[in-house]
């Protein structure tokens, strides 16, 4: 009999998984994705927008023309899947029943759970730019800012690309500079962790950058309100930052119909997943990739394509009756933008965290240390994206397998 | 590791005062963690926030983030601000006798 394979969602992961799968497997499985729309956000492009460095319509392509042929695609909210059932029930009535079951739903952004977030100064002094209409709406009112408070705020962890919302800080130092007004602005960066990024390396060099761009760092914020007509952040500690405009990383859950498919999330909606295999914990025959899934790594795209090769291997062997490849490291890369056409590169995995040195190997990108290599590399990303990543390609020196060559890494300290 | 005494007994904590092995916790000590962290009372509330970071923590190998605890201990985040004032994750872990949560990446 042909095996049924559904991949839920159509974004980085659910297209690069389908698209390996077919490779791999041909005509020996029938693959069904299925996503709530057609359209296709190239994310990392939304930092851009803004700063009128990226246009809206550029970054949006068909979600079933980034699928290979042979692979059925459907457009429809997913209402919940039934585990003992070993199906999917989408919201147009249609059931699909599924032998193997690739959970790639993302995050999804939760701004109504943070008081005042969606009231009153919502797209007026308050602004995010984590989806396309808000990154659109911010560019206005960036264009619109001669000067005061601009409060760039995440509300808590998780959330996609950690490491954005210092890029936007970054952005922002230069943007202002570029237009003559950078004495008249204010920069802060509120966050809930205790120091400017979770690894402690990566965060004395990300500090080290805001104090030298002038962006005020306030640490272990946790924002209970955001007082969009006061023009303020209030912490749940009574903490309050002022601010004449705030741009707001919302908090991120997973998809909704996680919480209505009994047995599947955890209390956030992510989904619970073995860090190395990629089978999820609720059934054997439930795969996971990319932000969906809750293990220790940042929800990015890099990982996704990372976790790509491990996924598709797993699938087939666990198609096969085989026992499953342990081989996802966690490996995590990320080029920061800095600002004024630099950008540094972090590399890191669940072992090891990023280190200085050049990528991958002794020749290759500086590590850690803003350059304009760097930067041509996150704008030749975007090519990647949609011509090597999506259809589920290898990417030259973007291998799942973090390397060591170029790296300072620690001496051994013999006991 | 520097080294604690609670209740009369010796325990292995890091700079910051969290447990290196919750196994060596006892409810009794836990009294004694608060006043030092400047919380004169445990009440039942505190304890019911204190029992659930350690069934986290068995279950899952990391204390809970704030909002975790907001979402799955029964008290609101505005309400673990005023049982554990500033950093009520951190706080509660330390009092709970569990490492210091890992948090997100
Ligand atoms: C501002 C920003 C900047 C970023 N920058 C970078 C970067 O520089 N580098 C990097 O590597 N990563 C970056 N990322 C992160 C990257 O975009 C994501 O990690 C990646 O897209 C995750 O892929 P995914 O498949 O898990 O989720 P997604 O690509 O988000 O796909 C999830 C899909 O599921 C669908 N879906 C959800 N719920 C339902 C439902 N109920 N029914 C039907 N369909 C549903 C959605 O429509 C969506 O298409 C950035 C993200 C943002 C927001």
């Amino acid at each position: 009999m042909t095996n049924r394979i559904v991949v839920l969602g159509g974004g980085t992961g659910g297209t690069l998984a389908a698209n390996r799968l077919r490779r791999d497997l041909g005509d020996e499985v029938v693959i069904t994705v299925v996503d709530q729309d057609d359209d296709h956000l190239y994310q990392p492009g939304l930092l851009f927008v803004p700063f009128g460095l990226s246009r809206p319509q550029d970054l949006v392509r068909s979600r079933p023309a980034q699928l290979h042929d042979g692979i059925t695609y459907r457009t429809a909210d997913i209402e919940r899947v039934d585990l003992g059932a070993e199906q999917v029930l989408l919201s147009d009535g249609v059931t699909l029943a599924y032998d193997v079951l690739v959970v790639a739903t993302g995050a999804r952004l939760l701004p109504e759970e943070t008081e005042g977030l969606t009231g009153p100064g919502a797209r007026e002094t308050v602004h995010t730019f984590y989806d396309l209409d808000g990154a659109t709406a911010l560019e206005g009112a960036l264009s619109r800012f001669t000067g005061g408070r601009l409060v760039v705020n995440v509300v808590d962890m998780p959330i996609k690309c950690p490491v954005a919302p210092l890029e936007f800080c970054f952005l922002a130092d230069w943007y202002f500079t570029e237009r003559g007004i950078r004495e008249q602005v204010e920069l802060i960066y509120v966050t809930p962790l205790d120091a400017a990024f979770t690894k402690p390396v990566a965060a004395r060099t990300l500090s080290g950058l805001l104090a030298e761009k002038h962006v005020e760092l306030v640490t272990e914020f946790n924002t209970g309100e955001v007082d969009g007509t006061g023009g303020r952040l209030v912490g749940y500690d009574g903490r309050e930052v002022p601010f004449d405009l705030a741009v707001v990383v919302p908090l991120h859950g997973g998809a909704a119909y996680v919480d209505r498919s009994p047995g599947l999330g955890d209390e956030f909606g992510f989904v619970p997943t073995d860090k190395h295999t990629l089978q999820s914990t609720a059934a054997p025959n439930v795969f996971v990739i990319g932000d969906a899934a809750a293990i220790p790594t940042s929800k990015a795209g890099s990982v996704t394509h990372f976790e790509g090769e491990t996924i598709a291997r797993n699938v087939v062997r666990f198609l096969a009756g085989e026992a499953l490849d342990a081989s996802f490291d966690g490996h995590t890369n990320c080029f920061i933008e800095s600002g004024f056409g630099k950008a540094m590169l972090i590399d890191f995995n669940y072992d090891t965290e990023p280190l200085p040195g050049h990528y991958p190997s002794g020749v290759g990108l500086p590590l850690l240390s803003p350059s304009r290599l760097n930067h041509l590399g996150k704008l030749m990303f975007a090519w990647f994206y949609w011509h090597s990543l999506l259809p589920g390609r290898d990417v030259p020196g973007l291998t799942a397998a973090m390397p060591t060559a170029g790296k300072h890494m620690p001496v051994p300290t013999r006991s | 590791m520097p080294t604690a005494v609670y209740a009369g007994t010796p325990v292995t904590v890091t700079e910051e005062g969290f447990y290196l092995d919750p196994d060596q916790w006892r409810e009794d000590m836990a009294p004694e963690i608060a006043r030092d962290a400047g919380i004169d009372v445990l009440t039942d509330r505190h304890w019911q926030v204190i029992m659930h970071m350690r069934k986290e923590f068995a279950g899952k190998g990391t204390g809970p983030t704030v909002r975790a605890l907001g979402r799955t201990s029964g008290v609101s985040i505005k309400e673990l601000y005023l049982l554990f004032p500033k950093g009520p994750a951190k706080l509660a872990a330390r009092i709970a006798g569990i490492p210091k949560p890992r948090g997100c990446i």
